[in-house]
This record gives C-alpha cells, sequence and structure tokens, in this order.
C-alpha cells in the first residue's frame, strides 16, 4: 500500500513536469512572438505619424521635419533593379549547372562546399570585396552599379540553393518523356526542366532580393554616401539606398531625426512586405503543377 | 543534308552550353578566391607596419588616436560578448519553439506559428538596431540605471531576436526528421510526452540541433548593423554587459565612414580585423555542415 502510493506520486510529478516543461516552450513561442510584435507596434507608432507624401517625396535635410526618402527610394529601385535581374540569371545558370551537367566528383563537392561556406560569410567582408574590386579595381566609384554588383555576390548563394532545391522537385518522369522525344540534355534543361522550376526558383529570388534590400553593412563599406539630393541618373550615379538613410538618422542624436527613421522603416519594411506577399503567392498559386 | 547539320548543331550546343554554365559556377569560387585573397594582400601590408604578436595578443586597441595600439583582443571580446549573449538568448527561446512546435503543437498551429517567427529572421538589421536602440535601451536604463546608451547587453538581446528563428527553424527540423517509431517505442515502455522528448528524440536530433546553433551563432559574429547602432564604439576588454563596447564589425563600419587613405595603416587594420572575423565564421561554418554531414549518414 505504501509502495503504492509512492508509485502513484512519482507518477503525478511525472505528469506534473510534463505539464510545466509544455507550459515554458510554450512560452518561448509567446515570447518570440511577443516580440516580433513590439518590434512591428512600436515602430508603427514612433513612424506613422511622419509617413505622408511629403515625407516621401521630399530630399534629405538638416531638418528633420522637412527630409525625406525620394533619393533613398529611386536608390533602393535602380539598385534593385540591376542586382534581381543579374543575381537571378548568375545563381539559375550556376544551379543548373551544378544539378544537371556536373559530374559527381570531388570538383564538384568543392564547389557545392564553397556556395554553402560563402552563404555564411559575414555581409560586410562582402562589402570589403566589392570596395576593392568594383570600386577601386574595376574604377566603378561609389557607383549604383558597384553596389548592385556587390550585393549579387552577396545574394548569389541563396539562388543557387533555392533553384537547386527547385529542380530536384521536378518529377523524373517529365525527362524521361523529353528524353523519349528524342530531345538532347540542353533541350530538356531549358525547355522542360527549369519551366516546371520556375516558381520555386522566383520565390527563392525574390527572397534573396528582398534581403539584399534591407542590407546596410556591404554599401556602407563600399561608400555609399548617406547624404544624396539628387535622383540615380544611370548605372554610374553615385546613390544611396533606404537603410543607409535610416541608418543615417538613427545615427543622429536628436530625437525628431530618430522619428522619421522609423517612418523610414515602415516604407522598407512595406516594400519587403510586398515582394514576400509576391512570393508567396506565387508559390501557392503554382504549387503543384505537374503531379 | 540539313537535318544532318541541325544536328551537328545541337551537339555543339550540347558541349558549349555545360562549359558557359561551368563559368558560371566558377564565379562563385573566384567570389571565395577573391575575398580571401584581398584580405589576405591588405592584412599581409599590415603585418609589415603591425607585429603579429601584438595584434594578437595586444590587450588595447586605439588605432584612431595617439599612441597608437593595435591589440585586437578588445575587438575579438566584443564581438564574442555579443555572441555568447545573444545565443544565452536565442537558445532557450529557439530551442523551446522548436519542441513546441514539432512534439507539441497540432499542425494548424505549426503552419500559422512558424511563417510569422520567420519574419523575424527577415527584417533587416537596421530595423533591428533602431529597436534595440530606441526600445530595449531604454527599457533595460529603467531596471538597471546605471546601463549606458550604448551597451552590450541591449544589442546582444537584439541579435539574439534575430538568430532565433534561425534556431527554431532549423532544430524544428531536425525534430520532425526524428522517426515516429522512436516516440512510439518510448510511449510503449511508459515514458511521458517530455520524457520522449528529452530521452529519445532531442539525442537523436542532437547533431541537427547543435549545426542550427553553431551557424546562428556564426551569424551572431558576423552582424554588423545592430552592434554597430546599438553596442557603441568604445574597444573594451571590461567584458561589463551595461558598458559600451566595440564589434570586429562595428569596427569596419567606423573606418569605411571616415577618410581614411586607401594605403594607410588604418585602411589596412580593417583587412587584419575582416580576416580575423572571416576565419571565426569560416571555422563554425564548417563546423556546422561537418554536423550536419554525420547527421544525415544517421538518418
Amino acid at each position: 500500500m505504501l509502495a503504492h502510493s509512492r508509485e502513484h506520486k512519482i507518477y503525478q510529478w511525472r505528469k506534473l513536469k510534463d505539464t510545466l516543461f509544455k507550459g515554458l516552450f510554450f512560452t518561448a513561442i509567446v515570447i518570440s512572438l511577443a516580440a516580433l510584435a513590439a518590434l512591428l507596434g512600436g515602430i508603427l507608432m514612433k513612424g506613422l505619424p511622419y509617413l505622408t507624401l511629403d515625407f516621401l517625396s521630399s530630399y534629405p535635410s538638416r531638418f528633420a521635419a522637412k527630409a525625406g526618402i525620394k533619393s533613398a527610394l529611386a536608390g533602393t529601385f535602380a539598385f534593385i533593379m540591376i542586382t534581381g535581374p543579374t543575381a537571378f540569371v548568375v545563381g539559375v545558370l550556376t544551379a543548373v549547372y551544378l544539378e544537371e551537367y556536373a559530374k559527381k566528383n570531388w570538383l564538384t563537392n568543392l564547389l557545392q562546399l564553397n556556395i554553402a561556406n560563402l552563404a555564411g560569410v559575414p555581409s560586410i567582408v562582402y562589402g570589403m570585396l566589392g570596395m576593392v574590386i568594383f570600386v577601386r579595381g574595376l574604377g566603378l566609384g561609389r557607383s549604383v552599379l558597384a553596389g548592385a554588383l556587390t550585393m549579387t555576390l552577396l545574394i548569389l548563394p541563396v539562388i543557387v540553393v533555392a533553384t537547386q532545391e527547385a529542380i530536384k522537385a521536378v518529377p523524373v518522369a517529365l525527362r524521361h518523356a523529353s528524353y523519349a522525344l528524342g530531345a538532347t540534355t540542353t533541350q530538356t534543361v531549358f525547355r522542360v526542366v527549369l519551366p516546371v522550376a520556375m516558381p520555386g526558383i522566383l520565390t527563392g529570388t525574390i527572397l534573396a532580393v528582398s534581403r539584399a534590400l534591407g542590407e546596410t553593412a556591404p554599401l556602407i563599406t563600399i561608400g555609399a554616401l548617406t547624404y544624396v539630393a539628387f535622383l540615380p541618373t544611370g548605372p554610374m550615379s553615385e546613390f544611396t539606398v533606404l537603410p543607409i538613410q535610416i541608418f543615417n538618422w538613427v545615427s543622429r542624436p536628436q530625437a525628431a531625426f530618430q522619428d522619421i527613421a522609423a517612418a523610414g522603416i515602415i516604407v522598407l519594411l512595406s516594400i519587403m512586405l510586398l515582394l514576400n506577399g509576391a512570393a508567396i503567392y506565387l508559390r501557392n498559386k503554382y504549387r503543384k503543377p505537374v503531379e | 543534308m540539313i537535318s544532318f547539320s541541325y544536328d551537328k548543331i545541337r551537339r555543339l550546343q550540347d558541349r558549349l552550353i555545360p562549359a558557359g554554365l561551368f563559368a558560371c559556377a566558377l564565379l562563385s569560387v573566384l567570389t571565395t578566391l577573391f575575398i580571401v585573397g584581398i584580405l589576405a594582400v591588405e592584412a599581409v601590408s599590415f603585418f609589415r607596419e603591425v607585429s603579429i604578436w601584438e595584434f594578437v595578443t595586444g590587450t588595447t586597441w586605439t588605432p584612431l588616436f595617439d599612441p597608437q595600439h593595435w591589440g585586437i583582443l578588445p575587438l575579438v571580446a566584443g564581438t564574442l560578448m555579443v555572441g555568447v549573449g545573444a545565443a544565452l538568448f536565442a537558445i532557450p527561446l529557439g530551442l523551446g519553439s522548436a519542441i513546441y512546435l514539432s512534439e507539441y503543437a497540432n499542425k494548424r498551429t505549426r503552419v500559422i506559428v512558424k511563417p510569422i517567427l520567420e519574419i523575424l529572421a527577415g527584417v533587416p538589421t537596421i530595423v533591428y538596431g533602431y529597436f534595440s536602440l530606441v526600445f530595449i535601451t531604454p527599457v533595460l536604463q529603467a531596471i538597471i540605471p546605471s546601463t549606458q546608451v550604448f551597451n552590450a547587453l541591449s544589442a546582444s538581446i537584439a541579435v539574439g531576436i534575430m538568430i532565433t528563428p534561425m534556431i527554431s527553424s532549423l532544430s524544428e527540423e531536425a525534430l520532425l526528421a526524428v522517426p515516429n517509431s522512436m516516440r512510439e517505442g518510448a510511449y510503449a515502455l511508459g515514458a511521458t510526452k517530455l520524457e520522449a522528448t528529452h530521452k529519445v528524440v532531442i539525442p537523436y536530433a542532437l547533431s541537427g540541433i547543435i549545426a542550427s546553433i553553431v551557424l546562428a551563432v556564426s551569424r551572431a559574429l558576423g552582424e554588423t548593423m545592430i552592434v554597430t547602432v546599438a553596442a557603441g564604439a568604445t574597444p573594451s576588454l571590461s567584458l561589463n554587459y551595461l558598458e559600451s563596447i566595440q564589434t570586429m564589425t562595428a569596427y569596419i563600419v567606423q573606418v569605411s565612414m571616415g577618410d581614411t587613405p586607401m594605403g594607410s595603416v588604418e585602411y589596412q587594420s580593417i583587412f587584419a580585423v575582416g580576416i580575423t572575423l572571416f576565419l571565426f565564421t569560416l571555422v563554425m561554418n564548417f563546423a556546422a555542415i561537418a554536423i550536419t554531414k554525420r547527421f544525415k549518414i544517421g538518418e
């Protein structure tokens, strides 16, 4: 009887511990979600009152009340127009090589390992690379082009990996059908595999571009300017982007600038949200096109 | 005749195109070679002026005023403080979330909560920097009045929030990869859910979990904007989380924003710091890859 009640107590204790830890694990999620809510809520509260049409259509200024993000928006747009397509083309072709053409040997393993490692190199190191190669070496100066190429190298590994995943998901039957009709490898890859994998590839590319959009450190290292009161006129134009403009405002001691920094952050996050929304839309629309 | 030449073109295509594709793949190898090459060349110039011994063992870092001292330890200490601080914050949150999502949550909760958590990984680092300086620091100052405006703790918390979803996503994948028969075996022996998770599921997924933590900490060490905005610009060995520090990345930003002439020791110093940072993250990334490889064989 005594032994029985002792066992029962142990049993109850084990059940209690089970419930307690379930609560603890759940708390971890609640804290993470609360952090996200505080982040977004705080920024919206600080920034929304300053988010006006004037803010979007004014150049930066010494006076917080007059300052805006016109040149930063234009710079962000110009730089994405170069980074997006370049990174897409090079990234997809690299992935096609690795998945479809490369032999399974040490060289391919090395390429794959190299890409995995590049994805983990701190972004500021890419900035130093860009400064030496593009800004100074190729003489591009602190131009949109130099910034865009630096960022292309930064997001390339992300696009390669996403594309590889998308290609791997293409059913083998489709390839076999293509070969059975007498197509070469090249025809099969470009006319059958890539079109089927395209939604996945585009999703990965959009997410990578959205990451590039928010990157600040590499562009500071290559010397993107913090005060630009003109619009970029071409790829060789000097430029600023939204994250740099925000950084500039955040680093000032005056509270007024930190408030408009919050307004700038809302614009930046909205653009990223739009891009991510597009990526999710693409993924859902084209999910399982072929079974 | 015509069909013969068409066939020839096709065969030529099948030879030329792989070559072109290979060139694209080589670009990523070139990127690595250039990164290592550039960092090494400039760092070597730097070490002609400053002894490696002083650089590696020196305890003062005062490059921007006289007398110049080039001991990197304060910058390494700052970087590691943020790495450790962020990990202490992110490991319980990330692992707790991962365990709840994979072992306890129903499918609906998982499908809703996971993408929301991943938003945290997509928020630009400059936004975390702002959040850290404008929201976290004032809260810390209210709790501990001696907290400086720029301090390591605030930055560590922000970096910790940033890397939490990395740990939770990758760990959850590792946990989900554990075969259900393992869990059922534990239940059959009378284990509670917690006991099954603690004694069977987690040990099985351990390498995946460790890899996720190593990757996340590597990301924390290379983080730049949060520490530049919120942790300060005071290289220090004090190890006091409430004081201003400087990380390796923040130093590189500081010099990049100034007008240091190319070829000067100050300019070269960012490459010496850069290669140190690169080595830190390289070792951690390879460790993570090696751990994951073992994990895959174990499957």
